[in-house]
């Protein structure tokens, strides 16, 4: 459960994950773009044929690609029956291909590219806006703490539901509220960790 | 070694509805200058406080704390780089996704070289014996793995003073161990807060606390057996 969306980095020696960081970035960007303006079943196919073809040559497990694809499957499914019903089973078809290859795309992105190789890429990134206040930096830290903040998120919710049911609570106000609470007092705790390992004062 | 100097420190924190102030320590004058030194007491009674006081994690609301020349409340950047803090929970502070990353967003600051930064990375791993996990998630360690792991992080950046907040409470007896002997090995000064009253027992000062004061200060063992006869009495 902890694994859900945020796949992980997978140590490999293929060619992709020896491309630079800021060329990877830029191509997922743009399979993103191809994904919403190709607008027809046989792209949406090809797309996820292309998703899976990268997954396969960066020798990624098939647990990890079934994983993710899980955690997608139920809202592609429902979102493409949606669309089935509207506008015909190509359209259900072209929906569902297009989902499982963004989610795709980003399990193999996120697999082959370490975190640390992606923060260096921002902040080269964003070494330009320096000069109107911006320090790249603290931005990127922001986005590994986003990044690995969502497991842990999942693992506080699972285990207060966990707890809330091994005393017969059913009511979403017995586990909603300590999570809440929870999850403020990690922020709060993560803070100080910060603060004591002295990363982002300057 | 930085001397730490308290100097009528204590913290006061505003009562909640209508209740008055609340003291977490009343004023306490220490100098702590011993290679380790342990903290011990009961739940609540204000070691955290006083463990907090160090690094400036907490400020003193009135009193001093100094690290050396450093005052705690003025230079907090410059004192938190002199002595490091070990938390209870490893979670909270493990930030990065996998533990050779965890490392090196210790070392951004000091090794701007890429390769440089992760080869010291991995060497502060081994010392660890975490070697073998460098590329693996840390959510796939164990709790003693994960609480050496967050020592590591916080080690790599060379402070010359570790506080450590009840680093053995969440871990069993051989991860306790591992974790106890890994702290009282290392050449930096240490200061332990724990329940663990064999390790108190073993560094060369303790102090122990009670309802925010400090209550006794001398030998560890000494020390120990003050604070086990003051519960059974």
């Amino acid at each position: 459960m902890s694994s859900l969306l945020v796949g992980g980095y997978l140590a490999g020696d293929t060619w992709l994950h020896r491309l630079p960081p800021g060329l990877k970035l830029l191509a997922s960007a743009a399979f993103g773009v191809a994904v919403v303006l190709l607008r027809s079943m046989t792209a949406g196919l090809g797309l996820l044929a292309l998703a899976l073809a990268l997954a396969v040559v960066a020798r990624l497990p098939v647990g990890v690609l079934l994983r993710a694809a899980r955690g997608i499957l139920l809202l592609a499914v429902l979102l493409s029956a949606i669309q089935g019903w509207l506008d015909g089973w190509q359209k259900a078809v072209e929906t569902l291909a297009d989902l499982l290859a963004l989610v795709l795309l980003g399990v193999v992105l996120t697999s082959t590219t370490s975190v640390n190789a992606l923060l260096d890429t921002l902040v080269a990134a964003m070494r330009p806006l320096r000069r109107v206040g911006v320090d790249p930096e603290r931005v990127a830290l922001t986005f590994a703490m986003a990044i690995q903040s969502l497991p842990a998120t999942v693992a506080l919710a699972v285990e207060t539901r966990d707890a809330a049911r091994a005393r017969g609570i059913r009511h979403p106000r017995a586990y909603l509220t300590p999570f809440v609470v929870r999850v403020v007092a990690r922020a709060h705790e993560t803070g100080a960790a910060l603060h004591a390992r002295g990363i982002g004062e300057d | 070694m930085p001397l730490i100097r308290l100097d009528e420190a204590a913290v006061v924190v505003p009562g909640t509805t209508g209740g008055g102030d609340r003291v977490l320590l009343h004023p306490t004058s220490l100098t702590l200058s011993e290679h380790r030194i342990a903290i011990i007491g009961a739940n609540g009674s204000g070691k955290s406080t006083l463990a907090r006081l160090l690094n400036g994690l907490v400020t003193p609301t009135t009193g001093r704390v100094r690290v050396g020349d450093l005052d705690v409340a003025r230079d907090g950047a410059a004192v938190r780089r002199t002595v490091a803090f070990c938390f209870t929970d490893p979670a909270a502070q493990l930030v990065m996704p996998t533990c050779v990353e965890d490392v090196e967003l210790s070392l951004r600051r000091r090794i701007r070289d890429k390769a440089a930064r992760r080869e010291h990375a991995v060497a502060v791993l081994d010392r660890f014996g975490l070697a073998a996990h460098a590329d693996q998630s840390v959510h796939t360690l164990s709790g003693g793995q994960r609480q050496l792991l967050a020592l590591a992080g916080v080690l790599a950046t060379e402070p010359a003073v570790v506080v450590a907040d009840e680093p053995t409470t969440l871990l069993d007896l051989a991860n306790s161990r591992r974790v106890g002997e890994t702290l009282l090995g290392l050449t930096q000064q240490l200061v332990l807060v724990t329940h663990d009253l064999d390790l108190a027992a073993r560094c060369e000062r303790a102090l122990v606390v009670a309802e925010g004061r400090v209550v006794f200060d001398g030998p560890a063992p000494a020390a120990v057996e003050e604070y086990v006869a003051s519960v059974t009495r």
